[in-house]
């Protein structure tokens, strides 16, 4: 049992503190949310020469060599900042399940483009029907000739306008809700018949709605093995999961912070509001929330690599369930006792709670998980499969 | 960062789960995990086994008996003995005074009390509230006057958990009333054999007689007796209360009562399927489940900083309160399981000797009067609203 960084980890929090700090005030963020494309090449620029950008892709392949602890540390970092930068899609997602299931070719050609920062992808793993749902997979893909065709449209692609790849899930065999017949595909969105549809979301991001007309893709764009993309694209969204609770352990953390201070500062009746028990309690309460969810984030964050699928499953989703409650009450809170400032734009603090629900309602929201949780044990563990090595292709 | 026990506590673990499987009575582990009725025997069966071992007072220092044990080692032997169904460890003597005893008595003090708190010779009970001191403890009233070698105590002590059982009561007495309210406090032990002592019981809403009225009438406490010094009585409960670690918490307990409730709602049925399967239901047990994950972790990080000499930061205030929230929980789902089962009033029937007809399945008979029981949890050892105060104060800085 131990919950201290390793001096590597530390290094890390460190670095990615003080990189935030002076790159990501709340006046600079302002900025990079009203700019055309949304996030600041820039910092993301930066992000890549301080090696953030591989922290979860192996050493092997060039990166940081880092799992969910890593991700927990730089997401934390990123919360506590309301980063808009697309990190979660390419990195925490994009990267890990290229390295995780991505061919040789695809390893060496996408990783260190990723990993210095000259390529952004975006993960279309939701569909208009589909709510939370990762197997219901309505958007097809066929083989024709040498080529793969997709055809469907999929919702809410955070970051997927600025994106110069897509992972797409999309289905092989089966009908929509079957666990089997899903598989994942780079797709580019300038190929001919993708569309799009770019738009804010509250939280100061950009999310698009894509679709897919007889889109053809080379026989090389799958990734991993055909129909049997649900396992990786599980642990994907885990990831992100567990990479979310840990960047609203860091929003709530700091939310905190600002009501603590509010209730130092402001007076009413002559007296600082915090010396109001009924305010006091609250305030206890906002605390106990959020070390209960930073529990559940470090929890997350260690059985996220964990082998054993059912583990996983029943860690992350606790985690998302919990993180959603405290979420909520702390949001709510935090604008409640910042009275009506605290309705202000002006101010950091609804931003803050913008992104909080934000992180609820992503892949899956508290009840969503409630019966995730529940399920976990009676759930398939199907493995996971790379794409068969070349010489058993030749058999 | 790593969630699990090194190699070293796992084969401590094994080595207390093998003490405990050897060593709990079967009847006894029954009986607590079904919620009958205890009697002063039980308490004592299971903490003279501890003490056989040399585990009655693992957190107490070698030198005065103990197995100086850090906290992981604490928790283990908790988490084991919980989960196998020992009743608990009555507090008052080997938690509550004994380090006390131990870290502030006179050489004699030590020599005759801790030896007998730790073999359970004597039952020791705590005189703390009063009538008119509850949340505002310092405002006591109980009076002790020096005459010669002895204080004489009038005074009426209250919700004496188990007085009936004690030989000892370690109490506080005003001394003075100069000064502030807190400088005047000793902390005096008393003979619950004195002339002038008189419990009275307290009857609880669950019909229970768990807590007394312990009334002093000119009680003749002889000088030996007070710990420490006259008028720091104060400083001495401060200490007593910073010893409550993790145990508060009562993970393992509360683990151990979810699996019991969720047996429970495994049998009973609704709409002709087991209640689990409600979605309803099932959706606050998991709540409760998780909060319970998520406070396991939080122990850990507390028991974490205490081995590494940190000090104790926001995690380890909210132990208590938390920790009673879902004890709270767990006792209302498990009455609300059983249904209109819950219903019948039939205290004979909590016993384990029980031999007449029941009415209702025979695990409903307690649940009812558990979940009126448990609402003192909330109350005790500083009312969770006091522990709010607490955190405002110290933690942060409200």
């Amino acid at each position: 049992m131990d919950f201290e960084f390793t001096e590597e980890q530390t290094l890390l929090q460190e670095a990615v503190g003080k990189f935030l700090e002076k790159n990501y005030t709340f006046e600079q963020r302002r900025e990079i949310v009203g700019s055309r494309v949304g996030y600041s090449p820039t910092v993301w620029e930066g992000m890549a020469g301080l090696g953030l950008l591989g922290v979860p892709v192996p050493q092997d392949d060039g990166g940081f060599g880092g799992g969910g602890v890593e991700t927990m540390i730089v997401m934390e970092a990123l919360g506590r900042h309301l980063s808009v930068e697309p990190y979660l899609a390419t990195v925490v997602m994009a990267a890990s399940c290229i390295a995780t299931v991505g061919t040789p070719d695809q390893k060496s050609y996408l990783l260190p483009r990723i990993i210095d920062g000259s390529l952004r992808l975006a993960c279309a793993f939701g569909e208009p029907g589909a709510r939370y749902d990762l197997n219901h997979v309505e958007t097809t893909a066929r083989q024709d000739g040498g080529f793969w065709v997709i055809d469907g449209a999929k919702s809410v692609v955070t970051h997927g306008a600025v994106a110069d790849l897509l992972i797409v899930s999309a289905r092989t065999s089966g009908a929509p809700g079957d666990r089997d017949g899903i598989s994942l595909f780079f797709v580019n969105p300038g190929e001919d018949g993708v569309g799009g549809r770019e738009y804010p979301t509250y939280d100061g991001m950009r999310a698009a709605e894509v679709t897919f007309e007889n889109v053809q893709i080379s026989s090389d764009s799958i990734i991993g093995m055909a129909d049997k993309g649900l396992p990786v694209l599980e642990l994907t969204v885990d990831r992100a999961i567990a990479a979310l609770c840990a960047e609203a352990v860091g929003i709530m953390t700091a939310l905190n912070a600002a009501t603590l201070d509010y209730l130092k500062t402001r007076q009413q009746f002559g007296v600082p509001i915090g010396r109001f028990q009924a305010l006091q309690h609250r305030m206890v309460d906002m605390l106990m929330h959020t070390e209960q969810a930073r529990s559940m984030a470090l929890l997350a964050a260690v059985k996220v690599d964990d082998d054993n699928v059912t583990e996983r499953r029943r860690a992350v989703s606790a985690a998302k369930e919990l993180v959603g409650r405290a979420g909520r009450f702390v949001g709510q809170q935090a604008i409640q006792l910042h009275g009506g400032m605290g309705m202000t734009d002006e101010l950091i603090v609804g931003h803050y709670v913008k992104r909080l629900a934000a992180i609820d309602t992503t892949f899956g929201d508290a009840d969503h998980h409630l019966d995730r949780f529940v399920a976990a044990e009676t759930t398939p563990a199907e493995p996971i499969l790379a794409k068969p090595r070349s010489k058993w292709k030749q058999i | 960062m790593d969630l699990d026990y090194t190699p070293e506590e796992l084969a401590f673990r094994d080595e207390v789960r093998a003490f405990v499987q050897a060593n709990l009575p079967h009847e006894l582990s029954r009986k607590v995990i079904e919620h009958k009725r205890l009697t002063k025997d039980d308490y004592l069966v299971w903490q003279k086994a501890l003490y056989r071992q040399g585990w009655a007072a693992p957190h107490w220092p070698k030198e005065a008996g103990g197995c100086g044990w850090n906290a992981v080692q604490c928790h283990i032997l908790e988490e084991e003995s919980a989960q196998a169904g020992a009743p608990r460890v009555v507090a008052f003597g080997l938690y509550m005074v004994g380090p006390v005893i131990h870290t502030f008595g006179s050489p004699w003090q030590k020599q005759h009390y801790l030896p007998r708190i730790l073999s359970s010779e004597d039952w020791w009970c705590q005189g703390y509230s009063e009538p008119g001191s509850g949340s505002d403890l310092a405002s006591l009233k109980t009076r002790a006057v020096r005459d010669g070698d002895h204080y004489i105590v009038n005074g009426q002590k209250t919700w004496t958990t188990l007085a009936q059982y004690a030989d000892m009561m370690f109490c506080l007495v005003r001394t003075s009333t100069e000064g502030k309210k807190q400088e005047g406090i000793s902390f005096l032990l008393i003979d619950m054999r004195s002339p002038g002592v008189e419990v009275r019981p307290i009857i609880t809403l669950d019909g229970e007689h768990e807590v007394n009225e312990v009334w002093l009438t000119d009680v003749k406490v002889p000088v030996e007796n007070l710990v420490g010094e006259e008028g720091r009585g104060w400083t001495y409960a401060k200490f007593l209360l910073s010893n409550e670690r993790t145990g508060i918490a009562g993970v393992s307990r509360s683990k151990r009562e979810l699996a019991y409730l969720k047996a429970i709602a495994a049998k009973e049925m609704l709409g002709g399927r087991p209640l689990i399967e409600n979605p309803r239901f099932r959706d606050k047990i998991t709540r409760v489940e998780i909060d319970l994950m998520a406070l396991e972790i939080t122990v850990l990080r507390v028991l974490a900083a205490d081995r590494q000499g940190k000090p104790l930061g926001p995690e380890a205030s909210i132990l208590k309160i938390k920790g009673t929230e879902i004890q709270q929980a767990l006792t209302e789902l498990m009455m609300e399981a059983v249904g209109p089962y819950a219903l019948p009033h039939l205290p004979a029937q909590w016993s384990d000797h029980w031999l007449g007809e029941r009415v209702g399945p025979e695990y409903a008979a307690p649940l009812a009067a558990q979940y009126f029981n448990y609402r003192k949890v909330s109350i005790y050892g500083g009312s969770n609203e006091i522990q709010r105060n607490i955190i405002a104060q110290q933690v942060l800085g409200l």
